[in-house]
């Protein structure tokens, strides 16, 4: 049994909407690898929850007339990584939360979770930063968008409002359009572990494949919520793409990144592998996209 | 401590082929309703926080962690445990004696959740590497047999299934 007070399940987004305005205490519930874990830890002992598992309306991946890419709040790590549409304009989010957990806790755990929970360790959590998704509430007031880099407020603080749950992840056509990333994930096992650092890069390069026009590179474990290295992305816009850019991007990204000494590695570390993961996880991306160096 | 609001609530699902229902506590897991409520101690209780999957089951053919699964999430849902493997006598599965031929079994714990997630693999159809099967059992924890012949049953059931030869190491 768990430790809960009370347990109230929404039968649709308008009825999870009214739940939180009626229990403002209570922790909501998605796939629960999170919430129910920690409620056997005792952190959530005795809480309120409401449990959005059965939305259906929530799961799936779609794209909406204008050719954003929307993500259902529900859609599990398993299904993300196998859904056509992701494969096809975002494959790297599919391999970034193929290693989330091991199996199981990909079918069960959401990509709304993950970003919900406010971690920086969140494996979905630097692709989707990376790549400029816009987080999508729906509360009392109806539909509220968000850029995901002001959805974090601290570590474990995302900004949901009063009577509102989380509902998609939306990445926009100019986001995603010829564009390829690359993921990396730093961690000490390759199943069932956090990362010690997670790194996603992407770029787009010219039509030539000569020039790279826009990189972006985020990072999870690099800082209190996941984080983008602003610097290195203006050193590689507009610069022709060669092994120095990719040494010189992955130095800048020093300039950005504040990661901390913690029991799984030291800063210093940290800085190191995240120089590391920079620059190989860029040279995979400019492969991606068909270029060469 | 404030006491909680005491809660039941009747859930229908199909268990193993069988429509069932019953009226669960709303703070029971899933492995909670499956052992005690049906019996079906295939459903291990290991660490209880999604890690080992000695509690994994199949749910709409997907391989779940039951122990970090609400009881009354099950409603509508297909689940397969263990049990639904057997034959009408008793009769063990292909992959159940698949598993004993290999050796790999020792304790016996971890069995039942490696099997089901094994049956998962199998019913994709999909032959895999063993790189990839590797992937795909790693959710489980095994302290006995080092993992090496649980990924020989699983491998040598695959290919029986495909039709086709194991390729010798």
């Amino acid at each position: 049994m768990y430790d809960m007070k009370a347990l109230y399940q929404a039968k649709d987004v308008a009825d999870a909407v009214a739940l939180r305005l009626a229990h403002p205490e209570a922790h909501i519930i998605a796939g629960g690898s999170d919430v129910l874990v920690q409620m056997r830890e005792g952190k959530r002992a005795g809480v309120e929850l409401i449990s959005i598992q059965g939305l259906d309306e929530l799961r799936g991946v779609s794209l909406e007339e204008d050719g954003t890419l929307r993500i259902g709040s529900l859609t599990s790590f398993s299904h993300i990584t196998r859904d056509p549409l992701i494969q096809k304009y975002i494959n790297v989010l599919g391999e970034a939360v193929d290693q989330v957990g091991g199996p199981q806790i990909r079918n069960i755990g959401t990509i709304g979770g993950n970003t919900c929970n406010g971690v920086t360790s969140a494996d979905s959590a630097s692709t989707l930063h990376a790549w400029d998704a816009v987080v999508e509430l729906t509360g009392p007031d109806g539909v509220r968008c968000q850029p995901i880099s002001e959805f974090y407020i601290r570590a474990g603080k995302v900004d949901i409002r009063e009577g509102e749950i989380q509902t998609a992840i939306l990445i926009q056509k100019d986001s995603y359009l010829d564009t390829f990333g690359h993921y990396i994930k730093y961690a000490m096992r390759n199943a069932m572990d956090i990362a010690t650092l997670g790194t996603s890069v992407n770029v787009r390069l010219s039509a030539d494949k000569k020039t790279v026009e826009r990189a972006r590179v985020a990072f999870g474990v690099a800082g209190p919520v996941p984080l983008r290295a602003r610097t290195a992305e203006a050193l590689a816009a507009g610069k022709p793409v060669t092994m120095e850019l990719a040494e010189a991007f992955a130095q800048a990204v020093k300039e950005d990144i504040n990661p901390r000494d913690s029991w799984r590695a030291a800063k210093d570390f940290r800085m190191h592998i995240a120089v590391e993961s920079a620059k190989r996880a860029f040279i995979e991306s400019v492969k991606l996209a068909g270029g060469a160096l | 401590m404030e006491k909680h609001v005491i809660q039941y609530q009747t859930v229908h699902f199909n268990l193993n082929g069988k429509d069932v229902e019953r009226t669960v506590d709303v703070r029971a897991s899933l492995t909670d309703t499956l052992r005690n409520d049906f019996r079906m101690t295939s459903v291990k209780k290991g660490c209880e926080v999604g890690e080992c999957g000695a509690c994994n089951v199949l749910i709409d053919g997907e391989a779940f962690n039951s122990c970090i699964y609400l009881a009354v999430w099950a409603e509508g849902k297909r689940i397969r445990t263990l049990e639904g493997l057997l034959g009408p006598n008793g009769e063990l599965s292909d992959i159940q004696q698949a598993f004993v031929d290999e050796a790999a079994i020792q304790c016996g714990f971890c069995t039942p959740g490696f099997i089901l997630t094994a049956v998962e693999i199998l019913e994709s159809g999909k032959e895999y590497t063993d790189d990839e099967l590797r992937k795909l059992l790693s959710g489980h924890l095994c302290r006995c047999t080092g993992y090496e012949n649980i990924l020989r049953a699983v491998k040598k059931t695959m290919y029986k299934r495909l039709g086709k030869e194991m390729p010798q190491a």
